[in-house]
């Protein structure tokens, strides 16, 4: 018996060999520098043990900011593009002829480089010397009052980041929704025609029920992938998101760890524990909400 | 509702990109289903059945032809316009609803000067669970019932609006063989206590000679027989009639009339006046066969199946196109080699060899 134990365990092993040291080791790790103050990593040495990371984090004006341009940019992407993406999605699967088409040009942005795509959206809202970008050029020609989108007022600023956010993770969920709407049973439209079911209640009482699954999966996987948002707001502003004033949670750690502010792992690791927190408590709240309103077939 | 199609066609185009020419899946399909009627659509999968019941509901528009309920010309109405409930092979439960949300779904939909208080609804779905015998499952799922079940509910809830017509796609295929039978008296129970026309579709001679007050055997998108169960069996119009109806199926013979005598190998079984002379199909039902020592036919025996009331004889002759199995009563005896059978003439249809249509003697 004992040696079937030992067996299994060496079977285990690999699996867990990796596990401990690429996710227990570096989490642990997090965890005990967040604890140690005023630690020095060109020394490492530090003077005692305690909350003060946290504290110091969450009373610096950067943070706060992040934590601030963060949230904003969750809430406001995450139903945006989940809503847009089911719009666009139920459209394409009523029109049979250009679907292929459509659905093509709607994945482009999924496989452009994020670099890339900030290029074009400089071109679209980015003054500079020669142009004021297409956009200010259009509000121009309708005699609108042009503004400075990529360093100009704080709402500007957001609204590029959010339409270049909605922009770029809206293919994915596009792709989800079309193949979780096909894969719906057409006998059930059959049956709802039949019985003269209005559209609308099609939508929402079979349509909807039936991809339930997915869109639950599309808006937790949405809440953690706006709250890890960073690289979008680098393609847009530059590494000095500080100045910018457009910072994240996620740049605030890297900056702690690298930027010019760099060398504070402490700070880093107590951030990105702050991060953590925030996270497990919105996917718990998400999880308790789609325990009603969530069908499993 | 009396159901009147007048030469409704319905063709597609061809899946095959190659292939410019249509499919035609109902080809001048003319055929009145008198009111209150059980009516079974029968035939080979491909056959166009499902076709003629998607265009009776009116999810399929005819390519040419016309439909009428009764005297209304339906051809171009949708399908919630026309008064008719569907139960689909899969039933199409929604399954995230309770099977009391599902019958009351349809009922949930009327608005305007038809809209019914709850109370009414619940009232009328409690009376349509009632009439398939599912009241005490109504806080169920789909998924926690049997197929039988799921049946009744999909029954219900197509019944639950007191539709002019119900239609039936292939009802007994996903059940049991034991829950196949005593669905199929459900089903004629419901309709006899509903008075509702009803027309169905299977591929299962049994199920449909069983309940329908008529049936109707397709091939290939043409009609090639309609009339009571019995009356098709007993006076099949084509070889695949009667091939296609009966079980076990009809034994089939290449014989030969010749001077007003039907001809099996070289004996002549049956007296055939007034036939022309030349090679025929014969197909012998299986109870057409009658053990005589001095029968003209001459089997070679290969088993005895003892069924009991019956005796199933598998028997080979040199003109029959596969093994020929006859059931007889019980009381004969079969054990030697050979056996010598009389034949019944009301048994024995003949068909042309080209036509392969029934020959009539004169």
């Amino acid at each position: 018996m004992r040696l079937r134990h030992l067996k299994g365990w060496l079977y285990l092993l690999p699996a867990l060999l990796f596990l401990g040291c690429f996710m227990i080791y570096p989490l642990v790790d997090v965890l005990i520098y967040s604890l140690e103050e005023g630690y020095n990593s060109a020394s490492q040495t530090y003077f005692g043990v305690g909350l003060y990371n946290f504290s110091y984090v969450l009373h610096d004006p950067y943070f706060l900011q992040a934590v601030k341009n963060t949230l904003l940019l969750v809430v406001i992407t995450v139903p945006l593009s989940t809503g847009l993406a089911l719009l666009i999605s139920v459209q394409l699967s009523s029109i049979p002829k250009l679907r292929d088409l459509y659905q093509t040009v709607f994945f482009l942005p999924y496989v452009t480089n994020t670099l890339a795509v900030g290029l074009v959206f400089m071109i679209l809202f980015k003054k500079t010397p020669y142009s004021d970008g297409m956009i200010n050029a259009l509000i121009h020609l309708f005699g609108g009052e042009t503004v400075d989108f990529m360093d100009g007022p704080y709402w500007a600023k957001m609204l590029v980041t959010c339409l270049y956010t909605v922009w770029i993770v809206m293919p994915f969920k596009i792709l989800i929704l079309t193949s979780a709407l096909a894969s719906v049973n057409p006998d059930y439209y059959k049956v709802a025609r039949v019985d003269a079911t209005p559209r609308w209640r099609i939508f929402t009482k079979i349509t909807l029920p039936m991809i339930s699954p997915m869109i639950f999966y599309l808006i937790i996987t949405g809440f953690i992938g706006a709250f890890k948002a960073y690289s979008d707001e680098v393609a847009l502003f530059g590494v000095n998101l500080n100045a910018a004033g457009m910072n994240t949670i996620v740049g605030y750690v890297y900056d702690m760890l690298y930027g010019d502010s760099g060398g504070y792992p402490s700070y880093a690791s107590a951030a990105a524990l702050i991060l953590f927190a925030i996270v497990l408590t919105i996917t718990v709240i998400n999880l308790l909400v789609s325990r009603k309103h969530v069908y499993y077939a | 509702m009396r159901i009147y199609l007048e030469h409704v066609t319905k063709s597609f185009p061809s899946q095959n990109r190659k292939e410019k020419r249509n499919v035609i899946a109902v080809n001048d399909f003319t055929y009145e289903i008198p009111d209150g009627t059980l009516t079974g659509l029968l035939g080979p999968s491909g056959c166009g059945k499902s076709t003629t019941l998607n265009l009776i509901c009116g999810l399929e528009t005819p390519t040419s032809g016309k439909i009428y309920f009764g005297d209304d010309d339906v051809t171009l109405l949708p399908p919630e316009s026309r008064g008719v409930g569907i139960v689909f092979q899969n039933y199409a439960l929604y399954p995230h609803l309770t099977v009391l949300e599902n019958i009351l779904f349809p009922l949930q939909n009327l608005k305007g000067p038809e809209k019914l208080s709850k109370a009414v609804m619940l009232d009328k779905a409690r009376e349509a669970a009632d009439l398939v015998q599912i009241s005490r499952l109504l806080e169920r799922r789909p998924k926690e019932m049997s197929g039988g079940q799921q049946q009744r509910v999909a029954i219900a809830r197509a019944l639950v609006k007191r539709p002019r017509v119900l239609l039936l796609d292939e009802p007994l295929s996903n059940l049991d063989a034991r829950l196949r039978l005593q669905t199929r008296e459900e089903i004629r129970r419901i309709q006899r206590e509903t008075g509702i026309t009803t027309v169905f579709v299977t591929h299962d001679q049994e199920e449909a000679m069983s309940i329908s007050d008529q049936i109707v055997v397709m091939k290939e998108g043409i009609v090639q027989q309609i009339g009571k169960p019995q009356t098709v069996y007993d006076d099949p119009v084509n070889l695949f009639v009667a091939k296609f109806l009966g079980t076990p199926p009809v034994n089939v013979f290449s014989g030969e009339i010749r001077s007003g005598q039907l001809y099996l190998g070289q004996a002549p079984v049956l007296p055939f006046p007034g036939g022309r002379d030349g090679p025929v199909w014969v197909g012998i039902r299986p109870e057409g066969f009658v053990p005589s020592p001095d029968g003209p036919l001459v089997c070679s025996t290969r088993a005895v199946e003892v069924m009991g009331r019956d005796t199933s004889v598998v028997c080979t002759h040199p003109a029959a196109e596969a093994q020929i199995r006859a059931i007889i009563s019980s009381e004969h005896d079969v054990s030697g080699d050979t056996v010598r059978f009389q034949l019944k003439p009301a048994k024995v249809h003949v068909f042309d060899r080209q036509s392969e249509n029934r020959i009539y003697p004169a």
